[in-house]
């Protein structure tokens, strides 16, 4: 039987995924965006003006994607989730609210100046807006991931007749999981953006792109994707020591041990059976598990049979995690193969071009994954500890919501189509012209007072 | 701080919230739906006056269901269950406002009239979901005939507003050719707004004792009459104007979206003035219906700081893209 509680998690589920998706690169690309602009005003080099007039585009059409997709979620939780409202309320509207005041007005409206407003306001202020465009993104990031930490660990608060209240507002934003969980999700935007840059730069390349533009954003994304993977590393497994710490019943999920136990071995693959709780197929590397998770090869970790009733489904955050990793360790080999060419070779053989085409979406396979381990994760509950996502459902009748999911289905699903297709129709269209002559269009521009060209405009 | 103002405080931003957003998004979702099939150069130009706005102005439904959502969490339960599937219609049609804007510009140039046929649609479908949910709220969701038809004639009468103040938006920021259908447009919709503002009101007057009592049976109403007589003279004055434009320099050609807010503004004053100080019509008050006081007052003290910083910046933006539309580049 189909019932509201299901189809309500996975018009979620649907809904949070599309929207991820978008804010994954616009994070991260707005920040490189901001680097190509700092880099054209210092050099005077048109070179980072093409690569920033072409990726602002591209940003352009994600941001409004992300735009729209992040709307819908702040009717979810109303339309499907009155529980959450009525039970964190308290919690969960004030940091919204932040969000909304401190990041989504700074984000939008200087938007339209980094995107329209470049002849009409002079070079620093045009190079101003994009910070606020970025700093707006990253703001956003951090208030969403401080709610969704909480929801994870909880703290700073006292229940009274079944309504979470606040005590301590330092305490519920920066709980234990928060710094943890912002860092991972800015450095994996910063991946998603860099593989997306990579992917679609060599694309050009390999369609007969000479110009100096998309080798000069190849080579940057290579190496800032170099240099984030490892970093992504050392984050993700102190989020894991966290996790482990906070949730180990996730930690016991994600690494499929059924039974309390030291000296853990590390599951390269098995298929998790929770009807017999144990693993099928497994293919094991002796006491690895241990000594990542307790930096100790003799370590004890907690088991899923010490949880029984309280813990996530297992196969899904089991096979999540394994994503996530495989897909990370593929993003070093390839973004050090590249850094190697850039040092050895100068220039990129062919073979990278390909592997970096077939990067291009990688970080949003990643980064999905990882946010599937965090959410099945903290199953069966809604707020760790709190409030189970069953006691957290609608009424509404199960027709409405299964309507309601396969327009979202079919509308995100055109969408998504739609995007990727124009993705790689910018890049071919990009190939035939240049972005940005220096002189040309500019003359006079550059550098004038801010009332001249608001003046000329308003002569028109 | 006093324990009770908070909820007044959190209403009335709320309110502001609310009606910023109908007079922005309103002239945005108006442009859209007065898009003309015949011609693309005027399509373009109509996109580019509402380019570098769109967004922002979006933004304040994001704030107004924010504000509902953390200083009413009852209330915003209530209502959001009760319109399960207009809130559904609402989104579709500013997912499809919000994506056709940039891919009409980016995508195959074969696809351009599909995605401003989806940009027209989106835009349709967000403001009569918007004026349908609008109704619904009136009447405090009551099940029956004549609470839909009601429903209805306030879907109809926020289409033709946006549409209203769509078409004044243009026709100060646009000119010639666009300008004068601008105010064909404008004064066939202000006619069909007005129509469907005097079914609304008979209807709220008659139907609602309540209402009714405070309009006219209470002493304190006679002091709201400037509102009705005030609308009423902005309405004529505007189309009489509208019939003789355009006036040589492009004279008053301010006029007609100022007065469309202003109208904006006291209509939504008088909502306001029937029903306060409920969040939901006959049902849950304000303070019934607020969260914890801690929680609000965490929120309030930051909100003292960045809602003079956006309006602020929202100023700026405005002022950097002042005067006639050009044609819009990321250049």
């Amino acid at each position: 039987m189909i019932d509201t509680l299901i189809l309500s998690r996975i018009q979620f589920a649907t809904n949070i995924s599309f929207h991820i998706l978008f804010p994954a690169i616009t994070i991260g690309l707005c920040w490189l965006l901001l680097y190509f602009k700092i880099r054209h005003d210092f050099s005077d080099n048109p070179v980072w003006m093409r690569m920033y007039r072409f990726w602002v585009k591209i940003f352009a059409l994600s941001f409004a994607l992300g735009v729209v997709s992040g709307i819908t979620m702040s009717f979810q939780f109303g339309t499907n989730w009155p529980g959450y409202m009525k039970t964190v309320g308290n919690i969960a509207g004030p940091l919204l609210g932040y969000e909304v005041l401190t990041a989504f007005f700074m984000e939008a409206t200087f938007l339209g100046i980094m995107l329209f407003g470049i002849k009409r306001v002079p070079a620093w202020l045009h190079t101003l807006s994009t910070a606020f465009v970025a700093i707006g993104t990253s703001l956003s990031a951090f208030w969403i991931i401080a709610l969704n930490s909480w929801m994870q660990t909880p703290q700073g608060f006292d229940m009274r007749d079944g309504v979470a209240h606040a005590v301590d507002w330092f305490e519920i934003i920066f709980n234990p999981s928060m710094p943890y969980r912002l860092a991972h999700v800015l450095l994996a935007s910063g991946l998603t953006a860099a593989f997306l840059v990579a992917g679609i730069s060599a694309y050009r390349i390999l369609r007969g792109d000479t110009k100096r533009a998309p080798a000069l954003a190849l080579k940057t994304a290579t190496i800032l994707a170099a240099v984030l993977v490892p970093v992504q590393v050392f984050v993700g497994d102190l989020h894991g020591l966290n996790t482990l710490e906070h949730q180990p019943q996730k930690i016991a999920a994600m690494e499929g041990v059924w039974e309390t136990d030291t000296g853990v071995p590390l599951l390269l693959f098995a298929i998790p059976d929770e009807a017999s709780r144990s693993n099928h197929f497994e293919i094991a590397l002796p006491r690895l598990a241990s000594l990542i998770l307790t930096h100790d090869a003799d370590g004890e970790v907690k088991g899923l049979n010490d949880f029984v009733g309280e813990h996530p489904p297992v196969a899904p955050v089991f096979f999540s995690f394994r994503v996530m990793v495989g897909i990370g360790l593929l993003m070093g080999l390839v973004a050090f193969t590249g850094v190697y060419q850039i040092l050895r070779n100068k220039h990129f053989s062919n073979l990278y071009l390909k592997a970096a085409l077939c990067m291009t979406f990688s970080g949003w396979v990643a980064t999905l994954a990882g946010w599937y381990v965090t959410e099945i994760g903290r199953q069966p509950y809604l707020v760790s500890g709190v409030l189970t996502t069953s006691d957290a459902v609608t009424q509404i009748p199960p027709e409405n919501v299964g309507f309601s999911l396969i327009v979202y289905l079919l509308v995100y699903l055109g969408l998504l189509i739609a995007y990727i297709k124009t993705l790689f129709y910018m890049a071919r269209k990009s190939i035939l012209i240049e972005e940005y002559e220096p002189g040309k269009e500019d003359k006079g521009h550059p550098g004038q007072p801010l009332d001249q060209p608001l003046k000329l405009a308003a002569a028109h | 701080m006093d324990i009770s103002l908070l909820p007044l405080i959190f209403f009335v931003l709320m309110c502001l919230s609310v009606l910023l957003y109908a007079i922005l998004d309103g002239y945005d979702l108006g442009v859209g739906m007065l898009m003309p099939g015949n011609n693309e150069a005027q399509r373009n130009r109509m996109i580019a006056s509402i380019g570098p706005f769109w967004d922002a102005n979006e933004t304040w439904l994001v704030l107004a269901i924010g504000l509902l959502l953390i200083a009413f969490p009852e209330a915003y339960n209530h209502v959001l269950e009760h319109l399960y599937l207009p809130v559904l219609a609402m989104l579709i049609g500013l997912i499809l406002r919000g994506v056709s804007f940039d891919f009409r510009a980016k995508a195959l140039p074969e696809r351009k009239l599909l995605w401003d046929r989806l940009f027209k649609l989106g835009s349709f479908v967000a403001a009569l979901s918007q004026g349908y949910m609008l109704g619904r709220y009136m009447t405090g969701f009551a099940d029956g005939a004549l609470p839909l038809a009601f429903a209805l004639i306030s879907a109809l009468c926020v289409t033709a507003a946006y549409a209203y103040v769509g078409g004044a938006w243009l026709i100060m920021k646009c000119e010639g050719e666009l300008q004068r259908r601008a105010l064909w447009w404008t004064r066939r919709s202000g006619w069909l707004m007005a129509l469907g503002v005097i079914l609304v009101c008979t209807v709220n007057l008659l139907h609602y004792p309540d209402v009714y009592q405070r309009w006219l049976e209470n002493p304190k109403g006679l002091l709201l009459l400037p509102i009705p007589i005030v609308c009423m003279i902005l309405f004529f004055i505007s189309d009489r104007i509208m019939r003789q434009m355009p006036f040589p320099n492009d004279e008053m050609a301010w006029l007609p979206f100022f007065s469309a807010v202003s109208i904006f503004m006291l209509c939504f004053t008088g909502i306001g003035f029937s029903f306060f100080p409920y969040v939901i019509p006959g049902q849950m008050d304000i303070w019934q219906a607020a969260s914890a006081n801690e929680s609000l007052a965490f929120l309030f003290y930051g909100a003292v700081f960045v809602i003079p910083a956006i309006l602020f910046y929202t100023a700026f933006a405005y002022r950097v893209f002042w005067g006639k539309a050009t044609e819009l580049e990321y250049y």
